[in-house]
């Protein structure tokens, strides 16, 4: 077990060496100079040779890279061009926030779509099948962002159940934190919970027609636990890959539905930063989600590892 | 011997107060098909016997095998007939299965790939503690010491070290003797063995076939052996039922079948086997192949392959009692008779 992780944990390694690579040239290949926007309207030449010096662009691409790095690696991700304050902490304001919003969605994701893979999966071409596939088409085809206005016609301005929008910390008040996560959870979730059910339902189906589950019947056992048991367990694999995959995604890539809700997350740090041209808290973003993104994979390396005996015998 | 003394006969021939499995006219037929997969098979197993029934794949084996454990999918297939007697109890098989309770339990089967029969998720131990813990009840330590004691009555050495291994952990025949231990796990009164030894090597197969005879005469369980290899029939059977295109062809004691085959179906298996005694020229074969089921031959289903078949053959012949115990399904047994007059 420890010689597997280490070996995944060596791999992670030049990753993130190559994404950081990818990120510092990024910066410098996308059109438009930052400093421009820094230097206000008027563009004064000597304005810009100054904060070109104060921002040591003059050195070598090797030099600069090396500085970003070094810093990184101890925490310092640099100062927002924007508001002057450190990017590590607007990143660490923010995170908290967009990872609540994940791990609810993603909670919706689970409790709905593998269960119902499950189903349509035994089930297979029966009614409820056939239902089952129609709501997840429709999961996947309607939009987050209209989904989410109409929830918030609904339920907060109809209705009155839940605040429309806004962000509570959960140490501030636990129950209220969860109460407006929710609907922008949902609206996130019920779209992965499609994506969900679709690969629960094809990795059960394969499992499911498995010797091992007739040896299962064979042994009297009860349906319940033939397929809960000895087929489930066998097609955690693809739900515990996609499960990570999904996650990360949805660390990047709420800005839409955060936007609606008006959730200080990371999604509008990240769309703020690109319009400002904000290059250090748009680089410090990429680079903490992609570690994030590898961190995700490494803990779904590790439940294989829990999930496979195989695996244990390295 | 005239044609006269041919009395049709129904049912199996060998039932003694002792049978503990009894099928009878059973005819299953797959929904869209027109045509009965199984047609009207009976036969019976009493304690100790085995029963190998043979035939080519696709004849209808394992569908009666799964059929029997009630383990065939719900909703794709219709029993159009048959009954099962299972320790003195009748169930009508167009209505009722072989109670859940009785399977794993009274009844248990091993499958042909035990390669792939193993869950790969879950210990030897727990997957044989878990059909223990399923008709006896207990604890799981319990369990576990029956699972440890079966591991030794199968033959498997280190039994303390394999019940925690994983299945990948163990070779084929390695896992067709854990598949018997979790068979044997209930004390079962039959047990099915489909195709058992198929996948193993020629001396491992030796060996699991030794099992399945030692266990049979310790324990007196009956055991219904479906498979393709009359080498295997010939080493463990007490009786055999051929079938062909779904329906049983021939059935009787072992020797009889071997000694004087009657059916040409037999015949033609018989001769296809490759003999030490016999070296030199070229196996005899069955001509032509099994038909797909919806162009199965209506009367005699291997007309369209037989030597003999004549207009007679159109009619579906009904079993004939040709010998003590032996029956078979042919206008023209016995054989040797017919065909001389025929010559």
């Amino acid at each position: 077990m420890f010689l597997f992780l280490t070996r995944r944990l060596l791999i992670a390694v030049p990753t993130i060496l190559l994404i950081s690579i990818f990120v510092f040239a990024l910066q410098k290949l996308l059109p438009g100079d930052p400093l421009l926007v820094l230097a206000g309207e008027e563009r004064d030449p000597q304005v810009l040779e100054l904060l070109r010096e104060k921002y040591r662009l003059n050195d070598p691409l090797v030099v600069q890279y090396f500085t970003w790095v070094t810093n990184a690696l101890q925490g310092d991700l640099g100062i927002s061009l924007r508001t002057n304050q450190p990017v590590s902490e607007l990143i660490l304001q923010k995170l908290p926030v967009t990872l609540q919003l994940a791990a609810m969605s993603m909670l919706f994701a689970l409790t709905i779509g593998v269960p119902a893979g499950i189903l349509s999966a035994y089930k297979k071409g029966s009614l409820t099948d056939y239902i089952a596939n129609v709501i997840a088409l429709s999961g996947l085809s309607i939009p987050n962002f209209w989904l989410g206005i109409m929830l918030i016609l609904l339920v907060s301005v109809k209705w009155q159940l839940l605040p429309a929008s806004g962000y509570v910390p959960l140490s501030e008040d636990f129950g209220q934190s969860l109460r407006t996560m929710l609907m922008p959870s949902f609206v996130l979730g019920t779209a992965l919970a499609a994506t969900m059910m679709r690969h629960t339902r094809s990795a059960m189906l394969s499992v499911l027609s498995a010797d091992y589950v007739h040896t299962a019947r064979a042994k009297g056992l009860r349906e319940r636990r033939v397929v809960l048991k000895h087929a489930f367990r066998n097609a955690l694999t693809p739900i515990v890959t996609l499960t990570a995959l999904l996650f990360g995604e949805l660390v990047a890539g709420a800005v839409l539905t955060e936007q609606i809700f008006t959730i200080p997350g990371f999604g509008k740090l990240v769309v703020d930063a690109v319009f400002n041209r904000d290059y250090a808290v748009v680089q410090g973003i990429v680079l903490v989600t992609a570690v994030g993104f590898i961190f995700m994979n490494l803990l779904a390396d590790a439940m294989y590892f829990i999930l496979n005996p195989r695996l244990r015998g390295l | 011997m005239s044609s006269d003394q041919r009395v049709p006969i129904e049912g199996p021939t060998r039932v003694s107060p002792a049978a503990i499995l009894r099928l009878d006219d059973f005819t299953l037929r797959f929904r869209g098909q027109t045509v009965a997969t199984v047609n009207g098979i009976s036969l019976s197993v009493s304690a100790g016997e085995i029963l190998c029934v043979v035939g080519e794949s696709g004849c209808g084996k394992s569908v009666t095998a799964m059929s029997i454990m009630g383990l065939l999918p719900k909703g794709a297939s219709d029993v159009l007939s048959g009954d099962l007697s299972f320790m003195g109890k009748s169930y009508d098989l167009r209505r009722e299965n072989l109670p859940s309770h009785l399977r794993g339990n009274q009844i248990a089967m091993i499958f042909q790939e035990p390669m792939t029969s193993l869950n790969p998720a879950f210990s030897v131990g727990d997957q044989i503690a878990e059909s223990v813990l399923q008709h006896q009840g207990g604890t799981r330590a319990e369990a576990l010491r029956r699972a440890r004691d079966l591991l030794v009555k199968v033959g498997i050495s280190a039994p303390d070290q394999r019940l925690k291994e994983f299945p990948y952990q163990l070779s084929g025949g390695m896992r067709q003797r854990v598949m018997i231990a979790i068979a044997l796990a209930n004390d079962p009164k039959l047990l099915i063995a489909d195709e058992p030894t198929t996948a193993l090597d020629v001396t491992i197969q030796a060996q699991i076939l030794n099992l399945i005879d030692d266990l049979r005469r310790d324990t007196g369980m009956g055991t219904m052996m479906i498979t393709h290899d009359l080498g295997v029939v010939a080493e463990i059977a007490d009786s055999v039922a051929v079938m062909y295109g779904g329906e049983v062809v021939e059935y009787g004691p072992v020797r009889e079948i071997f000694a004087n085959p009657q059916h040409p179906y037999t015949i033609g298996l018989m001769s296809a086997m490759p003999r030490l005694d016999r070296p030199g020229g070229r196996l005899a074969i069955v001509p032509g192949s099994v038909p797909a089921i919806e162009n199965m031959p209506s009367g005699c289903r291997f007309r369209t392959r037989c030597a003999f078949a004549n207009e007679t053959c159109t009619e579906r012949p009904l079993p004939m009692a040709a010998g003590s115990g032996h029956r078979v399904a042919c206008h023209f047994a016995p054989l040797e008779e017919h065909v001389m007059v025929q010559a």
